[in-house]
């Protein structure tokens, strides 16, 4: 009954308008309103909280907030890139700068802010940029590429971030602050001093106190800019960071109330001066404050939306926690609750370490009971333990000064067993401990992601995640869930720690493996697996006799297996790169066999509807011919994807083929925990999509980069960049160091991207292990290598100089019969096999005979 | 079903045994699919002893004939073998789906004399087994 909806307009489709519609959606808010929106921007909202990521390693795509499909499921209506520019509230109708005329029963304003950009002469100079969306990034980025010296107008917290991207896009950078220290508003005198150290320490100039008159520009070019000291700096760019200012100018046109100094007036229900009128996020004023985060914005975003929908007990804002930890062009910095000691009687405890350049103040009640704020800078590991601690009011039961330096006996090593129910885990997502332990029981959820997933919490800023972690862990213990991985019944231990066993040992078969570590026969889970295990760390063949009977099929006859119990061949053509003669054999060989014939997703060929006892006729001939196998039925090694490079492509800058070939044949049959799959492109274009695979390459004009841990498939994730231009021999090297710690390390049929998803410490831990060989294996890593590459042999050709091998590709074992079941019809000139309408005609006409004996 | 065989020569005795080949055709731990008459029987040999098992080679998951190709082993001590395409558990001696109650593999009484493996088609017990659709 689409009549009897009420229209509900959201103006704004930034981080909390887009979490507005999602709240509404998930409480059912469909059913009762005709939800439309206006964006503003040329994209649906994105995470700005991590747009500097863009620079990094972030896509566009990789950062928008939108789940593929949102508005069109839901049935929500947006207008992208399309201003909203007058509010009628007569007759309730919003017109937009395209000449839409929209009527709304209610209206929801979430215009966010605008940067600040200061009064100064010349401020609107060509070089001159703000900092706030993905237009912003692109032109300062373009721009940069021509220049040298990049200015910062404000150190604050947004200030410090955008000195870190000019300095990543290779600036000179520099920091102009018009107070006497870095984030005023957060940080202290003391604690200023002990930043601005550690930041020009990294190479960034800071210019505190300064105060810029004057900008000036020669030939319509930024050339400097003067200070009221009468100082000046030579600079090519400039980017204002000095604050935000609210977006109220539709509020304002249209009457709403609006705070002094901006800032739409809202309730504790996130209602204007009209009631019909809400407000959320960075464009709401409460009580004379605007919350330039990203939490309070969806906290007001859960506030409207209970209120849209007559929710009973509807959530309230009555303000936000403003408390923050971030990492600064990698220095850590927090600064939480009452950060300045305003409370009556407040008292401060400091420890300032200038060795290690660490800060730390904690300001606590008169008494020193309670906790009430701090700042933490040099390393704010403390952060996650202690806010809880001020934002529940915990009795602190020994001396503060213990939460900063642990002392033996007492201290106040706040569990998360001890926090109350309603204690605010996750301050981004407003998420409690009690919501988090209700997923987890009612969900019977036993890992981060999920939990993450299903809560939202850790998703914002991520500084709660260890506390999650914590949570996770104490309440699967409560549960007696014990967190084990063990790979089946039969064997009480990880892959992992079976494969240190097996190694350790040099236990070469199934049989020794089981009768020293495990119980019964084995199973389809763990005999493959181990298989695996042994061809990794000793390379023999996989059809040799105690193998055999632990293979997946598709190991055991080197194929794979079809729905109707014939296989598909695919040779090895590395790299991608084949000549006219060897495709000439392979029609030929599909001719012959009457093969299905199609190109793969991985640059080569597969010939399919092979019978068992037709495979080593066929790979016979392929061997003859120089093919190899091509392991696509392992979990092993599969392809390495090419692009032409700079042979042939008119913009390639390395020859990516001669690599992708090198590394193919390099890697071929390498058994791991899951197949790998990899590819080298020639330039930044990316055709051979480097950026999707376990491990891609990416030339440059110095060199290659690394990408690892990428995935395509059913979780499309991007690789993370490893090392960048470095030249074939380092590049190979910790590829091999890289490929042999996760085949050590993964679980069993864990693709390197979830691998590393779960690796505790993520990518700078990668790259201590792989790079910096901080666990001190890389020798024995590369050497494992080495003996794989020595050892390594084609499957086939050694199967069919095998007599006994051969034996076993037979459908009967006393008959040479081939397979009578089998069925095809004609599809597209080629066959396919039949369906079972099909069998039955062709049953009843009695045309399906034996299939041709070769 | 699709048989259009030309029936192969077999070796029966009196008591309905045939042969089908001799043990160390079968490399233990794994499955050889036997032709008997018109029918396909799977036959197992457990580990490196004369311990023999024989089923239909008829996947009734995946309507095909693979089921020799499937992985030896046990669940909770019960010996299984597992469907090599959807990985379905079947006992093996009683040839019943361990995942789906409803489903079952006809098994055959088979036995190892003199080196050689013998399988009995004369007593096919197949009476709980659901017809393939095929
Ligand atoms: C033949 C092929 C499709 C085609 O006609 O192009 C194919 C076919 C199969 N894929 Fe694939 N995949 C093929 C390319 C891909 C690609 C594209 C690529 O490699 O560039 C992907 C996405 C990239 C990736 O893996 O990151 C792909 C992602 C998958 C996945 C999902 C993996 C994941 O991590 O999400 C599976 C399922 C799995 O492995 O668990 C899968 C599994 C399979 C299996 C093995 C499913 C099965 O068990 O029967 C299919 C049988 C292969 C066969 O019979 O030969 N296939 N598959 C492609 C063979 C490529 C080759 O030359 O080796
Ligand atoms: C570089 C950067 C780093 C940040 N880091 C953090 C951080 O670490 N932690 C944190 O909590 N916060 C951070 N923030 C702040 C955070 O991004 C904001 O608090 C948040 O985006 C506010 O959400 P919003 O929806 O209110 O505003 P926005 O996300 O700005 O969305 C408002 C949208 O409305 C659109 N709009 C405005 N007027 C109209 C109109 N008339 N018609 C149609 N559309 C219109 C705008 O184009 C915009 O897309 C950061 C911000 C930036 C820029
Ligand atoms: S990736 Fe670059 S070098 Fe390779 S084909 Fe594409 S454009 Fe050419
Ligand atoms: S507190 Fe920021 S993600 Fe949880």
């Amino acid at each position: 009954m689409p009549n009897s909806k009420q229209t509900l307009v959201v103006v704004g489709n930034g981080m909390v308008g887009h979490r507005f519609l999602e709240l509404m959606v998930e409480k059912g808010g469909c059913d009762r309103w005709n939800l439309i929106t206006f964006c503003e921007e040329p994209r649906v909202a994105y995470d700005r909280v991590n747009l500097s990521q863009y620079y990094v390693d972030k896509t566009a795509a990789d950062l928008t907030l939108v789940e593929p499909g949102f508005y069109q499921d839901n049935d929500i209506q947006i207008y992208i890139g399309d201003q909203v520019i007058e509010i009628d509230r007569e007759q309730q109708v919003v017109r937009s700068a395209n000449g839409a005329e929209v009527a709304y029963d209610r209206l929801v304003l979430a215009t966010g802010s605008y940067p600040f950009v200061p009064p100064i002469k010349g401020n609107d100079a060509t070089g001159t940029f703000v900092y706030r969306t993905i237009e912003d990034l692109e032109a300062i980025k373009a721009y940069g590429e021509q220049s040298r010296v990049g200015v910062v107008v404000g150190g604050g917290l947004l200030g410090l971030e955008c000195a870190n991207a000019l300095k990543s896009l290779g600036l000179e950078t520099h920091v102009v602050e018009f107070a006497p220290r870095l984030m005023p508003v957060q940080i202290d005198e003391a604690g200023g001093a002990i930043l601005k150290e550690k930041i020009e320490a990294l190479g960034v100039q800071v210019h505190t106190s300064k105060v810029t008159t004057n900008i000036v520009s020669e030939n319509g070019k930024l050339v400097s800019m003067q200070f009221a000291d009468e100082t000046s700096l030579q600079t090519d760019m400039i980017v204002f960071s000095a604050g935000i200012r609210p977006r109220d100018e539709l509020a304002r046109t249209c009457g709403l109330q609006i705070g002094k100094h901006g800032g739409i007036v809202i309730n504790e229900s996130c209602q204007t001066s009209d009631p019909t009128i809400y407000a959320i996020g960075e464009c709401a004023l409460y009580q004379g404050r605007i919350f330039g985060l990203v939490a309070p914005g969806y906290h007001m975003a859960a506030v409207a939306s209970d209120c849209l929908l007559d929710v009973a007990a509807a959530q309230q804002f009555t303000g936000a926690d403003m408390s923050t930890k971030l990492k600064l062009l990698g220095v850590d910095v927090a600064s939480f609750g009452d950060n300045f000691a305003k409370t009556p009687g407040a008292k401060e405890l400091v420890i300032t370490d200038t060795v290690a350049g660490t800060y730390k103040k904690l300001v606590v009640n008169a008494e020193g009971s309670l906790l009430l704020g701090g700042i933490l800078i040099g390393d704010a590991s403390a952060y996650g333990t202690l806010l809880p601690l001020v934002q529940n009011q915990i009795t602190l039961s020994a001396n503060p000064l213990s939460l900063l330096v642990p002392t033996s006996g007492v201290t106040n090593s706040l569990s998360v067993e001890n926090l109350p129910d309603t204690a605010q885990i996750c301050s981004c997502n407003n998420v409690s401990k009690g919501q988090l332990c209700e997923a987890i029981r009612e969900d019977s959820l036993t890992d981060m992601p999920t939990l993450k997933k299903c809560t939202k919490a850790g998703t914002g800023c991520g500084g709660c995640v260890p506390l999650v972690k914590d949570l996770l862990t104490s309440e699967l213990k409560k549960a007696g869930v014990e967190v084990k991985n063990h790979l089946c019944e039969h064997f009480s231990y990880s892959r992992q720690e079976l494969y240190h066993l097996l190694r350790v040992g040099q236990i070469k078969s199934f049989d020794t493996l089981l009768a020293t570590y495990g119980t019964g026969y084995g199973c389809e889970i763990c005999k493959p697996t181990v298989a695996s295990m042994l061809a990794s760390a000793w390379n023999d063949h996989v059809l040799n006799t105690p193998h055999i009977g632990l293979q997946d099929t598709n190991d055991a006859f080197l194929a794979n297996i079809q729905k109707d119990g014939t296989y598909s061949v695919i040779p090895r053509i590395p790299g991608g790169e084949i000549t006219p003669e060897k495709l000439i054999v392979l029609g030929q060989v599909a001719q012959e066999f009457d093969l299905y014939t199609k190109i793969t997703g991985a640059q080569r060929v597969d010939l399919f509807g092979a019978r068992v006892d037709q495979l080593p006729l066929i790979w016979r001939r392929l061997v003859d011919a120089g093919f190899e196998s091509g392991h696509a039925y392992g979990k092993a090694l599969r392809t390495v994807k090419s692009c032409v490079g700079s042979t042939w492509c008119r913009f390639g800058v390395q020859d990516s083929t001669s690599l992708a070939i090198e590394l193919e044949l390099r890697y071929r049959g390498l058994r791991s925990p899951h197949k790998l799959k990899s590819a080298v492109s020639g330039c930044t274009r990316e055709c051979a999509e480097a950026q999707g695979k376990d491990f891609g390459i990416i030339a440059t004009e110095n060199g290659w980069n690394l990408y690892v841990c990428g995935n395509g498939g059913m979780k499309p994730q991007h690789a993370v960049l490893l090392a960048a231009d470095i030249d074939k021999a380092t590049l190979i090297k910790y590829l091999d160091r890289f490929l042999v710690f996760y085949i050590r390390t993964a679980d069993k049929l864990e693709r390197t991207s979830t691998w590393f998803n779960k690796l505790e410490g993520g990518l700078d831990y990668l790259k201590q292990v792989v790079i910096e060989d901080s666990l001190g294996i890389a020798d024995e890593l590369e050497a494992q290598m080495q003996y794989h590459v020595d050892t390594y042999q084609c499957e086939w050709k050694a199967t069919i100089e095998t007599p006994e091998k051969v034996q076993r590709f037979r459908h009967f074992v006393n008959a040479d019969d081939a397979d009578p079941s089998l069925a095809y019809v004609q599809e597209r000139g080629q066959k396919r096999p039949a369906t079972e309408a099909e069998r039955v005609v062709l049953n009843q006409s009695q045309a399906l005979v034996t299939p041709p004996q070769y | 079903m699709v048989q259009s065989l030309s029936t192969t020569s077999v070796n029966t005795d009196t008591t309905g045994w045939v042969t089908i080949c001799t043990l160390d055709a079968i490399a233990p731990n794994t499955g050889v699919n036997a032709l008997l008459g018109t029918e396909q029987v799977a036959i197992f040999r457990i580990g490196e002893t004369d311990e023999v098992y024989a089923t239909g080679n008829f996947d009734p998951f995946s309507q095909a004939f693979v089921m020799s190709r499937g992985i030896v082993g046990d669940r909770q001590g019960v010996l299984k073998v597992a469907s090599p395409i959807y990985k379905q558990n079947f006992n093996l001696k009683t040839g019943e789906c361990m995942d789906d109650a409803t489903i079952c593999l006809p098994i055959y009484p088979a036995r190892v004399v003199d080196t050689q493996v013998q399988v009995s088609i004369s007593c096919r017990y197949d009476d709980r087994m659901i017809k393939p659709i095929r």
